[in-house]
Parts: structure tokens; C-alpha cells; sequence
């Protein structure tokens, strides 16, 4: 009974494509849109999880402001360039520090000119960073310590301000300063629609003198000597800088330190949020979708109030009636949350390139999609069917 | 010469003061006021009367799709007044066929299918299904016209595809509620022969509504309502 009344539905939404199409549209569009989004949210943590882990596992980083929960910090006083240098001077197991900061600047030569980011930072900065000169050279010693005006330029900056030239030994603008340009990175490409080779590098005390005007280090990176524990590292640096911070016993830290695993856990955490939001918006597109089934079935329900007094006559019993409708509904939806997990697949996969993240497929939530589809057209074709199969099948018979 | 009948054992059905009234208080209509109707197996009783004497409602009551207000309905000896919306369905459904004025086929269904739908509904595998409809489509005529969908058929065709969905579950009793008025005449004339082979030769029982006299006139037995009560009710003298 229950495969002849699958039948049956399936026939009555053949009889109708582009209504029965119009019907489920937006269980489609919903279904389309939870599914894009999830996958999309899946494959950008996986992204930003395995570029992480690409960092390397001894890798430490040494924010201030205190951690309250993914994505978020409290404000707290930066760091100093003391601070880097007392703990590449004091723990034994940390093999290199590099304090960093960060400003934007417009980098100007000749006609060409490009608004950049620009990091203040030491020569174990591009190491640090898993990074690589292409041509030219880091900087030395001196230059840092003495401030020098030079500077390392990522790709895309060079690309931008000197075309195919060679950037090597010029001299460009930051700001109101005029520096000479001593080597290129090697490109890294785009992650997350970001471009990691929009940067120019110069010696932090540069920065903090001509640039930033203050003596802020945002940012420390510790890299930990291998074999060493990064647990006892991590350990170290926050008793050093607890102290360094004057922090009384029972306060909370105002900094960070956070392995890679950590990092990777607060951006991914970001990235979850992010996609539940998205998916939970996505989700009230389906339930809009089955008010959108509820109304037709009420109107097919009217429209075919003469067949259903000849079922009843004939001998349908009401829960038969109820049966066939509910199946047309389910069928309907089920039919609708199939096509949507195609689409948004597929839109998902055509995104991936332009978004340049990996294409993650999540049975689980295709699953899922289906089965709260299917349950839709259960919620919203319950009352058109129950109309069905309450129905006198006298009065029936003679509606016109 | 009211409710005349050989007695034999129980009847097929048999009707006893059955009353029927439609709303309550001031409003209520009086639509049958005690109707004894007595039917035996293998007759053919056409009912006739004017609109508003309560012939249809009578059908409908004997057709198990509405319930008397009063008085009693045996079916087969059932008392069908007792029983629950589902258990008339099935009573309906394993002994009654019905054929309506408006033929009411399924529309885009195709012929055979429209034969198929009683089979469905008692559980009959598909195959034999098939094989059952066929036959009982090519019994009133319609061999060949399976495949018609309602709209490529003509009236008098619709409504032989209606006869075949009524007989195909082998039925005790055939309902018929103007089954030829919306045919002219030559159209009407066949139905009637038709259905009077189907009694002779089928031995199905028929209980038919018209007010055509005409076609009453094929039945053995004519009954004329009037007021809700029956008038009057006779053995047909022609014979078929």
C-alpha cells in the first residue's frame, strides 16, 4: 500500500513539473544554502587548520590582552621590545624571537604607488614564518639595532610599484620616509581571499621610530628548539612575563602565549561560529519552503476534492486518504532537499577555486539536510492531508 | 402493494422506518420520513422521484456514505447505522460499487488505471490487477481504450469506464445515481442495456436513482419517493 501510494505521489507531482517545481523552490534555496555554507565553513577550517600546522609544531605565539573566548580579546598594554629580548635572553629552550608589529602605509616609486601593510619586525622574522628570500638579502644586525631605512618587499608589492623591473637596490617611499629596498620574498600565493605577499618588511626599530611613533611590539613569535617541550616553553615565557608585567598573585594574565594547536583551535572557533550563523539563516529559508508546500497542498487538496469523495466512496479509508496526501508532501519535499544537496554542492565546489579553500564534503550534513526536508513536508503537509481525510465524502462528490 | 418482495432468509438489504434529518431546531429538514425498503439479491430497483423527495439521500444512505437518523439499515444482516466511518468505508469497499452522474474519473489517468483504483485499495497485486481490469473493461465495451486518458473519451465511454470501476471489485450491489444524466439518448439507451446484461448475465444487484421514466423503465422494480416517503412501488411489467 504504502510503495502504490509512493507511486501515486510521485505521478501527481509528474502531472504538475513546473508547479510541483515552483513548490519546493524554496526548500531548494534552503537546502542549497546550509549545504554551501557548511561546506564552505568546513573547508575554510580545514584550510586555516593545515596552514597552521604548517607553521610548525615548536612555534609560540605571544599576544597581549587577555583571552576570553574564540575570536575575542580584551584590551591590555602592548608589549616592549624588552620583553622579546628577555625572553630569547632568559629561557634556555627558545632558539629564536621575533617581536613584530603592524601599520599600513602607502609605498610610493615613481608614478606607481600601493597601500600595503607594513610589519616591523627582526631578521628571524622571515625564518620564523616559514618564509624565504627570492633575491636580495635580510637584515643585518646593525641595520636593525641602528634603525636603518631599508626594507623587504613581498610580490605583490613589488609587482605593483615595479612591474617586471628588478626592485633591488631602489629606493622607495614609505610614508614621509624614503627607503632602500634590499630584498624580495618568495611569493606565497592567496589564503582565504587574503594575500600574504601584500607585506613590506622593515627592521622593527624602524618602525617604531619613523612609522608607528610609539615603542609597541604587538606580537612576539617564539620559536622553540627542537626537542625541547613547548608545554614547558609556554610555561616559562608566561612566569617571565607575568613578572616583567607585574602581575600580583591571583590576577589574571593580560597576554598570551598560544601554541599552534591553540591558535588553530581560536581561528577555527571563529570560522564555526561563523558557518552555524550562516547555516542557522540558511535553515529558516527551509521553513519558509514548507509553508510554501503547505500552500499547495491545501490548494491541490481543494482542486482534487472530487477525487478524494471517489477514493472515499470507492472505500478509502481516512487514514489512506491522509496517507496519500502526506506521502505527496513528503515526496515533494524530500524531492526538493535532494536537489538543493546537488546545487549546493555544486555550488560549493565551483567556489572553492575563487575562494581558494578545499572542497570538504560532510555526509553528516547532507544527511541531516535530507532528513529535515523530508521532516518538513511531514509539519506542513500534516494539516492539508488531515483536510483530505476529513472530508464528507458526499459533499465532496458534489463539489464542483 | 408496498415493499413486495419474496422472503427468503435475510435480505440483501432491508430498510426499516429509516428517517433522516438534515440540521437541527428551526432549521431542520425532514429529508426522509420513514422509508421501509426491502432488496433481495439479483434485483434491479430504480428509484424515481422528483428533486427534494429524498431519493438521493436514500442512495446515499444505502450507499453507506451517510448514516439514517432513525430507524434501522441492515446490510446483509449488518446494522450499518452502528458502524464507524472506517468500518462503512470497508463494507463499501469489498461490497458496493457506485457509478455517478458526473462519472467523477480521474482526470490525466488513464482508463485502465481509473478500473484499477477499487483493486488498489482491496490489495490486489499489481499484475493481477492489470489482468482483472482489462477484462472488465473489454466486458462493457472498452477494449482497446485502456490507455485514453478521460478527456479522449466520450461521455457515453466515461461512463462505462465508470460501470467497469464499480463491477471490477466484483461488488454485491451497484449504486447508481443518474448514470445517464448527462448522455442523450442513444448514449443513455446503451448504459441501460448495459447495465441490465450486467444484472442478468452478472447477477449484480442494482439500486439505481433517476427521473427519467424512460430509464426506469429497464429496471424490474420502480420505486417513486415523494415527500421523503415512498409513494409508490412495483414489480416492472417489461421484462429484459
Amino acid at each position: 500500500m504504502l510503495w502504490n501510494t509512493l507511486l501515486l505521489a510521485l505521478r501527481e507531482i509528474r502531472r504538475n513539473v513546473m508547479r510541483s517545481f515552483l513548490t519546493v523552490l524554496g526548500i531548494v534555496i534552503g537546502v542549497a544554502s546550509v549545504i554551501t555554507m557548511v561546506t564552505l565553513g568546513n573547508g575554510a577550517t580545514q584550510h586555516v587548520t593545515t596552514q597552521i600546522a604548517s607553521m610548525g609544531s615548536n612555534l609560540l605565539i605571544v599576544t597581549p590582552g587577555r583571552r576570553m573566548g574564540p575570536g575575542q580579546q580584551g584590551m591590555a598594554a602592548a608589549f616592549k621590545s624588552e620583553d622579546a629580548q628577555a625572553i630569547a635572553r632568559e629561557i634556555g629552550s627558545v632558539s629564536a624571537v621575533a617581536p613584530a608589529s603592524t601599520g599600513a602605509a602607502t609605498a610610493i616609486f615613481g608614478n606607481e604607488n600601493w597601500s600595503t601593510s607594513i610589519t616591523g619586525t627582526t631578521s628571524e622574522f622571515v625564518a620564523l614564518r616559514n618564509m624565504s628570500l627570492e633575491s636580495g638579502r635580510n637584515f643585518t644586525t646593525s641595520e636593525a639595532h641602528a634603525g636603518a631605512a631599508v626594507c623587504i618587499l613581498g610580490q605583490t608589492v613589488r609587482e605593483k610599484l615595479f612591474g617586471s623591473q628588478d626592485p633591488i637596490g631602489q629606493r622607495i617611499r614609505l610614508g614621509s620616509l624614503s627607503f632602500q629596498v634590499i630584498g624580495l620574498l618568495e611569493g606565497k600565493g592567496q589564503s582565504m581571499g587574503q594575500d600574504q605577499d601584500d607585506l613590506v618588511i622593515v627592521p622593527l626599530r624602524t618602525f617604531q621610530r619613523r612609522i608607528s611613533g610609539n615603542q609597541d611590539v604587538r606580537l612576539i613569535q617564539v620559536s622553540v628548539r627542537d626537542g625541547a617541550s613547548t608545554e614547558k616553553a609556554q610555561q616559562d615565557i608566561r612566569l617571565l612575563l607575568r613578572d616583567r608585567r607585574r602581575l600580583a598573585v591571583g590576577e589574571e594574565d593580560n597576554f598570551q602565549v598560544m601554541d599552534t594547536k591553540e591558535i588553530s583551535t581560536m581561528l577555527t572557533g571563529t570560522t564555526q561560529v561563523l558557518t552555524g550563523l550562516l547555516g542557522a539563516v540558511a535553515a529558516v529559508s527551509l521553513v519558509v519552503g514548507g509553508i510554501g508546500i503547505m500552500n499547495i497542498m491545501l490548494v491541490s487538496v481543494t482542486e482534487r476534492t472530487r477525487e478524494i469523495g471517489t477514493r472515499l466512496a470507492i472505500g478509502a479509508l481516512e487514514r489512506e486518504v491522509l496517507l496519500q496526501f502526506l506521502v505527496e508532501a513528503v515526496a515533494l519535499s524530500s524531492l526538493g532537499g535532494l536537489f538543493g544537496i546537488l546545487l549546493g554542492l555544486g555550488a560549493s565546489f565551483g567556489l572553492k577555486s575563487v575562494l581558494r579553500i578545499p572542497f570538504v564534503f560532510d555526509p553528516g550534513i547532507a544527511v541531516i539536510a535530507f532528513l529535515f526536508s523530508a521532516a518538513v513536508g511531514v509539519v506542513f503537509g500534516y494539516f492539508p492531508a488531515l483536510k483530505a481525510a476529513r472530508l464528507d465524502p458526499i459533499e465532496a462528490l458534489r463539489h464542483e | 402493494m408496498v415493499a413486495s418482495s419474496q422472503t427468503s432468509g435475510t435480505p440483501l438489504i432491508e430498510l426499516r422506518d429509516v428517517t433522516k434529518v438534515y440540521g437541527e431546531g428551526q432549521a431542520a429538514m425532514q429529508a426522509l420520513a420513514g422509508i421501509d425498503l426491502r432488496i433481495e439479491q439479483g434485483d434491479f430497483v430504480a428509484i424515481m422521484g422528483h428533486s427534494g423527495s429524498g431519493k438521493s439521500t436514500c442512495l446515499n444512505i444505502l450507499g453507506c456514505l451517510d448514516s439514517p437518523t432513525g430507524g434501522s439499515y441492515c446490510f446483509q444482516g449488518v446494522e450499518v447505522g452502528q458502524l464507524t466511518r472506517d468500518q462503512r468505508a470497508r463494507l463499501r469497499r469489498y461490497y458496493l460499487g457506485f457509478v455517478f452522474q458526473g462519472y467523477n474519473l480521474l482526470k490525466r489517468t488513464s482508463a485502465i488505471e481509473n478500473v484499477e483504483l477499487p483493486l488498489i485499495y482491496r490489495g490486489v497485486p499489481a499484475r493481477e490487477r492489470h489482468q482483472i481490469a482489462r477484462r472488465t473493461l473489454a466486458a462493457v465495451g472498452l477494449e482497446g481504450w485502456e490507455s485514453h486518458s478521460p478527456s479522449e473519451l466520450s461521455g457515453g465511454q466515461q461512463q462505462r469506464v465508470a460501470i467497469a470501476r464499480a463491477i471490477v471489485a466484483d461488488p454485491s450491489v451497484l449504486m447508481a445515481d443518474e448514470p445517464t444524466g448527462n448522455l442523450d439518448t442513444a448514449r443513455s439507451e446503451e448504459i441501460m442495456d448495459l447495465l441490465c446484461r450486467l444484472n442478468r448475465e452478472g447477477g449484480i444487484t442494482i439500486v439505481m436513482v433517476t427521473h427519467e421514466a424512460d430509464m426506469a423503465e429497464y429496471a424490474k422494480r420502480i420505486v417513486h419517493f415523494r415527500d421523503g416517503r415512498i409513494e409508490s412501488d412495483e414489480q416492472n411489467g417489461r421484462t429484459n
